[in-house]
């Protein structure tokens, strides 16, 4: 029953290693453009214009209501008759950069609501610009309680990837499905993917945490 | 802020006697809370004025108005002769844009009962932050300003330390320097002993003696330490539900105040004491 086969397993590993490079330039790509389009969208909210803050929150309220691997599809399948025709990389890198994007963006701006208050007094006491006053004052304040969603996050969007494979994105799962569909052996490729995904998942996690504490300790805010 | 009638309102002071600040019948409210009831209030150059009062009389908002921390629903402020919360528009005044607002606050510095050092900077970073970002000094020059600062505070073998691993105190005393490494002409000071451990207060106390004594500078404190305020002030005023209530040298409001509410505010004072 349960047949387990050590040759097959040597076998199909380096095709499954290879294709991990590929999940994790899938996920550091996408996480690439959540940190910065999060953080755009973020600051979008802090205008004073009231109908860009509705209309950035509208959106993203959108991408959070609405599951991933539809995203996902819509941008690979639906786009080519606006026009936009993109390649599986190219769509899935934008759905799933879009979309953790807009989770990024709460978690920045839990971040920037934690600064006190007296910090943009002091800002404007001492007569900072408005982007000075972002970016040297309350941004680095701002990303130490960021790190931890962030973080999460990032195992998040890493395990994401892969939906990826539904548009043809040859990432890990990709690969042990076409595996699969040639050998008619399942356990083996799954079995392998789970145990990557873990030993690269828990590491990263730890990471995180020791970052953080990093970071605090660079700031000089522990 | 709420349309008004400015005409009333010059479009600059002028005269061989400008006051540094001026408030011209300045209305301040929260909805239907009036925190300040067309205030006028002058301070001239070099003057100390100490402002006490009750909590909720709106002393503090006094200072947050002219640190532009918050907006006005009447009247104009001005500072140097020129409007702060209006600029000149052909000739009437409207109001000041942020533009406007930046230039003339540059004149402004204020300490905080909270001290709101930025804690992700040192000490010397702290003070150095405007005069490099804002006034454009040089690097070397703006250190040199900051450590002669931070010596007169008496913080000059902390100046690389972070906040957190600063006393209350010394925060203050560091917050002072870094407002005066802006050479504002106006210095404010919000409650800055409130948040200190009695002993170290003093510390801080003698700190705005020594800028007193040493700087022509124009200063408007709010405090509750009225020993302090009697020493070292020109003119105190009494503020009551949003008004000044009666205001006079401090020999005299302090030992011969004559309004019954000053009176009573000094005697609970004191019983406090």
């Amino acid at each position: 029953m349960f047949d387990w086969r050590w040759d097959f397993t040597w076998d199909i590993l380096p095709r499954l290693i290879v294709a991990t490079g590929n999940t994790l330039l899938a996920a550091g790509l996408g996480y690439a453009i959540a940190v910065v389009l999060g953080l755009v969208l973020a600051l979008a909210q802090r205008t004073p214009s009231r109908a860009l803050t509705l209309v950035v929150r509208e959106a993203i309220e959108f991408v959070r209501s609405t599951p991933l691997v539809l995203q996902i599809f819509f941008v690979f399948y639906v786009g080519p008759q606006f026009g936009l025709r993109l390649s599986p990389w190219t769509a899935g890198m934008i759905a799933i950069g879009l979309h953790y994007a807009a989770y990024l963006s709460e978690v920045y701006r839990g971040g920037l609501e934690s600064v006190p208050k007296g910090q943009w007094e002091a800002a404007t006491s001492l007569n900072l610009s408005t982007s000075r006053t972002y970016f040297r004052v309350i941004l680095p304040q701002a990303l130490p309680p960021s790190l931890a969603g962030m973080g999460n996050y990032l195992v998040g969007i890493f395990k994401d990837t892969p939906m990826l494979s539904v548009i043809g994105v040859a990432e890990l799962m990709h690969t042990a499905n076409a595996i699969g569909s040639e050998t008619y052996r399942f356990l083996e490729p799954y079995t392998l993917v789970g145990i990557i995904f873990l030993a690269l998942s828990l590491p990263t996690a730890a990471g995180i945490r020791l970052f953080e504490a990093w970071v605090r300790r660079k700031l000089g805010m522990v | 802020m709420d349309a008004q009638d400015l005409s009333g309102f010059p479009l600059r002071l002028e005269g061989d006697t400008v006051p540094m600040v001026s408030f011209r019948k300045v209305t301040k409210s929260y909805g239907a809370l009036v925190v300040l009831d067309s205030l006028d209030l002058d301070i001239d150059e070099g003057e100390m004025v100490s402002v006490i009062g009750p909590s909720g009389s709106g002393k503090t908002t006094v200072l947050r108005m002219l640190m532009t921390l918050e907006t006005i629903n009447g009247g104009v402020i001005y500072v140097d002769g020129e409007p702060l919360t209006h600029m000149p528009r052909g000739d009437r005044l409207v109001p000041a844009d942020s533009r406007h607002m930046r230039r003339i606050r540059a004149k402004i510095g204020m300490c905080f009962q909270q001290f709101n050092l930025f804690p992700h900077m040192t000490a010397l970073e702290n003070c150095m932050e405007g005069p490099v970002h804002v006034l454009g000094l040089p690097k070397k020059e703006a250190r040199e300003r900051s450590e002669e600062l931070l010596k007169m505070v008496g913080m000059a073998e902390k100046r690389d330390q972070h906040p957190s691993r600063l006393s209350g105190g010394q925060q203050q005393r560091v917050a002072i320097a870094r407002a005066m490494a802006m050479r504002p002409k106006v210095m404010l000071f919000d409650e800055v002993t409130s948040a200190l451990d009695p002993e170290v207060i003093g510390e801080v106390t003698n700190v705005i003696r020594k800028l007193v004594a040493e700087h022509h500078l124009t200063m408007l404190m709010v405090t509750h330490q009225m020993g302090f305020a009697k020493d070292i002030s020109d003119r105190v005023c009494f503020f009551y539900g949003g008004r000044i209530e009666e205001q006079g040298p401090p020999e005299q409001l302090f030992a011969n105040p004559k309004r019954e509410r000053t009176q009573q505010f000094l005697s609970a004072v004191k019983e406090a004491v």
